[in-house]
């Protein structure tokens, strides 16, 4: 197989608010960012992947709203998809894609805006109509059963998961791209009002405004354009059971996906071999559970951007971590590690983390 | 031994959505706002123009698509135009901003407003002294009480 590389990256700063920009406008921001740091034009790209949700853009084939904005205006040539699910998926896509023999440029774009609907409603919309819907449930709640199940089968403390958000809180006040910039002691998270027991409020990710590009390229292309090329040596994609229907205790489809990305990167020694981690945790207690299932020991090298709980969009999240694992790789992180030369970046979509992937990204 | 299902057809359960809604705050960015102030507040077209291909897009975005390039010079364009296709319509449709049903017959038609490049969606007034054919001229007429939204134009008519 001919190694693909990740030659260009680019995210909006990501906002609570940011009405100066339509989506499509995000998108633009993260295209010419990636464009930029790739040293490329849209020319090279010969084709793209978008990532959306219609029910969180407010319209149907949302991704025809994006398509000027990334390069991908018809009559140009390019061939274009789009991906519903987070941008990590799309990236799979986008990789997938070069495999075949048939591309040599791909980009892939996700973006997602929090602030323009109503996150309860649109969550709840998740659930099934028939059995689950009129119950009220949307992605806190339904996060806080799996905090439950898994806090008490693992006997993990309020403050255990405190920890997480004080780390993950000081990594993002270092990050120019990050939501929330701002320390938090472990005595203001302890004492964080309850949203749904056992969750508090600072136990949850923010909701963003943002977007996110990453330029994947063949070999023989990154090795004569690139200057930074990262490349992917490992990846698993595995979906779960819908929510109701499976140990919400445990993530099995993460522990498959990860098993699968080490097997293509010859790791049988996580904690040892890989050297930072980019985790989408959405909640705080979700870090130490997809830590668990990625049988990955050293807190301290999970999240140095800051992770989700420093800057969440939807769809956008996955496809940011790969960013970021990326630029640890290239040393050129806002929160950088020594010696870094192997990362793992993750991405997960559905509710309480019902698919994932992983990659093994190396420089 | 097996029960078969016997309910009859009338026996079939439905669960409603009731008075479920979806609501949504739009941005409209930078340029769009432009646009809609201009409408607004001056009762006047602005688009904007690509550096590359000097097409005029009206409402105006941040990106000609095929170029691939930001557009920064704003143009102002129309009043007038040219009817460029239209359909009378016959049934109602509801509001999606006001709930509100619109009484038909009501036109609905592309104008291409003089100096821009892209069809203008609007309402065309039905007059049946003026049968509208494509290709004629035609003019906005403007809301007493304007918003910045597309309901400031009330509809376009035969210049
Ligand atoms: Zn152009």
């Amino acid at each position: 197989m001919e190694p693909v590389a990740i030659i260009g990256v680019g995210q909006t700063v990501f906002g609570s608010n940011r009405k100066d920009q339509t989506y499509a406008d995000l998108v633009y921001e993260a295209t010419t960012a990636a464009l930029a740091d790739a040293e490329l034009t849209i020319d090279h790209i010969d084709n793209i992947v978008t990532a959306s949700n219609d029910f969180f853009d407010g319209r149907t084939i949302s991704s025809m709203a994006v398509g000027d904005a990334c390069g991908a205006a018809f009559g140009n040539g390019k061939s274009i998809s789009t991906v519903e699910g987070d941008g990590s998926f799309a990236a799979l896509y986008g990789f997938s894609r070069i495999l075949s023999g048939s591309y040599e440029t791909t980009l892939v774009i996700a973006h997602s805006k929090s602030s323009e609907g109503d996150l309860r409603l649109l969550t709840n919309a998740f659930f099934d109509p028939l059995t689950e819907r009129s119950l009220g449930l949307d992605w806190v709640s339904a996060a806080a059963l799996q905090a439950r199940v898994f806090l008490k089968e693992k006997n993990i403390s309020n403050i255990q998961c405190g920890n997480v958000v004080v780390k993950n809180r000081a990594s993002g006040a270092k990050n120019p791209k990050a939501h929330v910039r701002k320390p938090l002691t472990i005595d203001e998270a302890l004492r964080s009002p309850l949203l749904s027991a056992p969750l508090k409020e600072t136990d949850v990710c923010p909701s963003s405004d943002g977007a996110a590009a990453l330029i994947l390229a063949k070999e023989s292309f990154a090795r004569k354009k690139s200057p930074h090329p990262i490349w992917i040596r490992g990846m698993g994609l595995c979906a779960d059971a819908p929510f109701g229907e499976r140990n919400l205790a445990e993530s099995k489809a993460l522990r498959l996906a990860a098993q699968k990305a080490y097997q293509m990167a010859g790791i049988d020694q996580p904690t040892k071999q890989i050297d930072v981690v980019e985790l989408s945790e959405q909640f705080s207690y979700q870090e130490l559970l997809w830590m668990e299932e990625l049988n990955y020991q050293n807190s301290s090298r999970v999240n140095l951007s800051g992770g989700c709980l420093s800057a969440h969009a939807w769809i956008v999240s996955g496809l940011a971590r790969m960013i970021e694992a990326s630029l640890q790789l290239r040393g050129q992180a806002s929160n950088q590690a020594a010696n870094v030369k192997r990362a793992l970046a993750h991405g997960q979509y559905g509710l309480c983390g019902q698919s994932h992937s992983v990659w093994v990204l190396e420089n | 031994m097996v029960q078969k299902n016997r309910l009859k057809r009338s026996d079939f359960i439905f669960i409603e959505s009731g008075e479920a809604f979806q609501p949504f705050q739009y941005s409209v960015g930078k340029e769009g706002s432009r646009f809609f102030t201009e409408l607004r507040d001056h009762k006047k077209f602005f688009g904007l123009k690509c550096p590359s291909c000097k097409k005029v897009y009206v409402p105006p975005r941040k990106v000609c698509g095929p170029c691939f390039k930001t557009m920064e010079e704003w143009v102002e364009v129309g009043p007038m135009g040219t009817l460029s296709a239209f359909t009378i319509l016959r049934f109602p449709f509801i509001d999606p901003e006001t709930g509100e049903k619109k009484p038909v017959p009501y036109g609905y038609a592309f104008i291409l407003l003089d100096g821009a490049s892209t069809q203008f969606q609007h309402f065309l007034k039905v007059d049946p002294d003026w049968p509208p054919t494509i290709g004629i001229r035609v003019k906005p007429v403007f809301a007493e009480n304007r918003q910045g939204k597309l309901s400031d134009i009330l509809h376009f008519e035969a210049a």
